[in-house]
C-alpha cells in the first residue's frame, strides 16, 4: 500500500515561494490501477516524482507497505520495488537495448526469450532492437517503448508511468493498453499512470484529477470523465472573460 | 619463454593472451625478444638495418590467421623506440593484435615509442587491435607514443581499434592512413585518462583514391585533472566519403580539446565531422538509479557502455 501524507512541494521564485504541490494526502491500495490526470503544469509529474524520490518534498511523509520511505534515496526505493517510466527517457551512447533490459531486470544472464517477451509487449521485435544502442538513432516513440519495456523487465510491485502514450503511434498504443490491462488483471503490480487518454483512463480503478497542486477530484472513471470534460475550456480563458464582461 | 605473474597479467590485458598464442607471434619483453613463432603464411624476422624491431610478411591469400605482437615492459627506466613493418600481400584477411603493457614499480620513467607501418595489398582486409595498459605503484612515469602509418592499395581495408583505459601517464598518438581506389579505413579509438595524465591523438586519413571511404569514431573520458587533445583530420582528394565522429565525457577538473578538420580537394568529396564534449547527463544517472543502481554504479555503467 502506498500512502502520501500531507505532501507539499514548493520552489523559490524571486523573494517568495511558489507552491507546486499543496498538502496532498492519498492512499493507494495494492494491485490498483490509478490514473493521474489533469491540466498541464498541475503537479501530476511532480507528485509521481515525489513517490520515486526524484523530487524531495518540502514537507509530508511517504509510506510504502507501511515503511516510511520519505528519506530514502531513489536507489533504495527502486530496490523496494518502486519503478518509474520517464515521460522523456534519456538516451545512452553505447548502451544497447539488451543492456538496459538486463540492468532493469537485475538478472545478469537475462535470456533473449525474456527480452523478446518484454519488447513484444510494447510492440517491438527483439531481433530488430536487442543489439541497437539506445541513442539518437532511435525515434522518440521507439525510445519510449523501450523505456516501458525496461519497467516491465524491472517487474516491480509499484509501476509509475509518466504519459506512456506520448509519442507512440496508434497501433503500438493499442498493444500498450493491452499490456497495462494484463498487468492489472493478473494483479502483479500496483500501477500509477499519468495520462490524458480516455482509453487509459477507462482502464483505471480510480482516477485522480490533479490541478493547481491539489487533488481536484477522485473517483471511478465513469464518474470523473464527465467532470474532466466539463472543466475543459474550449477557447482562450482571457477572451472568454472579455466576452462574458460585455 | 619465461613468464611470471606480471607478464601474464600484462599479456592478458593488452593482447587477450592466455598461455601460448596460436599462430604467428612475437613477444617483446624489456627490449628483448621473449618468444617468436612464424607460420607457413606469416614470417616474422628481426630488422636487418640496425633498427630495433621486426618485419612481418604475410603471403598473398592468407585468410583467417592471427598475428600477436605484444610488447611488455616490466623494468623501470627502459626507454625504447621500435620499428615494426607489416607487408601484407593481396587478397588476405588477417587479424593483427599489438599492444603494450608497462608495469613500473620503480622511480624512473618507462617509455615505449613505436612506429608501425602497414603496406596492405590489393583487396586485403586487416583488423588491427592495439591496447595500451599500465600498472605498478612506482613513481616513475609510464609513457607510450605510438605512431601508425597505413598504406591501403586498391580495394584494401583496415579496421583499426585502439584502446587505452587508465594506467598510461602520457601518450601522444600519431596515425596516418592513405586510402587508394575503393579502399576503406575504419578507426575506432577508446581512451580514458585520470589523475594528471595527458593524452594527445593526432590523426590524418587521406582519401586519395576514387570511391575510398574513411570513418573515425573516437570516444574518450577524461577524469580528475587529466587532459586530452584530439586532432582528427580527413582529407578528400577524390570522389570519396569520410566521417569523423568525436565524443567525449568530461569529469572533475579535466580538460578536453577536440579539433576535427575536414579538407576537400575535389568537388566529389563528401566529408562530415561531428564533435561533442559534455558531462554525464543528470537524467541518465537518475534513470539508472530508478533501476536500482547506486549513483556510483550508474556512473560506472554509463562510462563502461560509452567506452565499450
Amino acid at each position: 500500500m502506498l500512502e502520501l501524507k500531507h505532501i507539499s512541494y514548493s520552489v523559490r521564485e524571486g523573494d517568495g515561494e511558489l507552491g507546486i504541490l499543496n498538502d496532498i494526502s492519498l492512499t493507494i491500495d495494492d494491485h490498483r490501477l490509478v490514473v493521474f490526470t489533469g491540466p498541464n503544469g498541475g503537479g501530476k509529474t511532480t507528485l509521481a516524482k515525489v513517490i520515486m524520490g526524484l523530487v524531495t518534498p518540502t514537507s509530508g511523509q511517504i509510506l510504502w507497505n507501511g515503511q516510511d520511505i520519505t528519506a530514502l534515496s531513489i536507489t533504495e526505493r527502486a530496490r523496494l520495488g518502486i519503478s518509474y517510466g520517464f515521460q522523456q527517457p534519456p538516451r545512452f551512447k553505447g548502451l544497447t537495448v539488451r543492456d538496459l533490459l538486463t540492468l532493469a531486470s537485475g538478472d545478469k544472464k537475462l535470456s533473449k526469450d525474456k527480452c523478446c517477451q518484454y519488447l513484444t509487449r510494447v510492440g517491438l521485435c527483439a531481433n530488430d532492437y536487442l543489439d541497437r544502442e539506445v541513442d539518437v538513432s532511435l525515434s522518440g516513440g521507439e525510445v519510449k517503448r523501450i523505456e516501458i519495456a525496461s519497467i516491465l523487465a524491472r517487474n516491480g510491485s509499484l509501476m509509475i508511468f509518466d504519459e506512456p502514450e506520448a509519442g507512440i503511434d496508434l497501433w503500438s498504443f493499442a498493444r500498450l493498453t493491452e499490456t497495462f490491462e494484463q498487468i492489472h488483471r493478473t494483479g502483479s503490480a500496483t500501477m500509477i499512470i499519468i495520462s490524458h487518454q480516455e482509453r487509459i483512463i477507462s482502464l483505471a480503478d480510480e482516477v485522480i484529477v490533479v490541478g493547481d497542486g491539489t487533488i481536484r477530484h477522485r473517483g471511478a472513471a465513469a464518474d470523473i470523465l464527465p467532470k474532466i470534460l466539463a472543466d475543459t475550456l474550449g477557447g482562450c480563458p482571457v477572451l472568454t472573460k472579455e466576452v462574458a464582461a460585455q | 619463454m619465461m613468464e611470471n605473474e606480471i607478464d601474464r597479467e600484462l599479456l592478458e590485458k593488452i593482447a587477450d593472451m592466455l598461455g601460448k598464442p596460436v599462430g604467428a607471434f612475437n613477444i617483446r619483453k624489456d627490449s628483448g625478444c621473449d618468444g617468436r613463432q612464424s607460420t607457413e603464411h606469416i614470417q616474422i624476422t628481426s630488422k636487418e638495418d640496425g633498427k630495433s624491431g621486426i618485419d612481418i610478411r604475410i603471403q598473398d591469400g592468407t585468410v583467417g590467421e592471427t598475428c600477436h605482437i605484444p610488447v611488455i615492459i616490466t623494468k623501470p627506466g627502459i626507454q625504447e623506440m621500435v620499428y615494426n613493418d607489416f607487408y601484407i600481400g593481396e587478397n588476405c584477411d588477417v587479424n593483427i593484435v599489438a599492444g603494450c603493457g608497462i608495469h613500473n614499480c620503480g622511480d624512473q620513467e618507462s617509455r615505449h615509442d613505436g612506429l608501425h607501418t602497414f603496406y596492405v595489398g590489393k583487396n586485403s582486409h586487416v583488423k588491427y587491435t592495439e591496447k595500451h595498459y599500465g600498472d605498478g605503484d612506482g613513481k616513475g612515469g609510464r609513457v607510450m607514443n605510438p605512431q601508425t602509418v597505413v598504406y591501403l592499395e586498391e580495394g584494401a581495408s583496415i579496421q583499426m581499434e585502439t584502446v587505452q583505459i587508465r594506467g598510461i601517464d602520457s601518450t601522444k598518438r600519431d596515425t596516418k592512413i592513405v586510402c587508394g581506389k575503393g579502399a576503406e579505413a575504419i578507426v575506432t579509438e577508446r581512451l580514458l585518462t585520470h589523475g594528471d595524465q595527458t593524452a594527445e591523438s593526432d590523426m590524418e586519413i587521406v582519401l586519395d583514391g576514387e570511391g575510398s571511404r574513411g570513418r573515425v569514431i573516437s570516444r574518450s573520458v577524461a577524469q580528475d585533472t587529466s587532459s586530452q587533445v584530439f586532432y582528427p583530420r580527413m582529407v578528400g582528394n577524390a570522389q570519396c566519403f569520410g566521417h569523423v565522429q568525436c565524443d567525449s565525457i568530461i569529469m572533475g577538473d579535466a580538460k578536453i580539446k577536440s579539433i576535427p578538420a575536414i579538407t576537400a580537394n575535389c568537388t566529389e568529396a563528401q566529408l562530415v565531422h561531428e564533435a561533442a564534449i559534455g558531462k554525464i547527463a543528470g537524467d541518465q544517472l537518475l534513470k539508472l538509479e530508478t533501476l536500482g543502481l547506486t549513483p556510483e554504479e550508474a556512473e560506472e555503467c554509463i562510462l563502461k557502455g560509452f567506452l565499450a
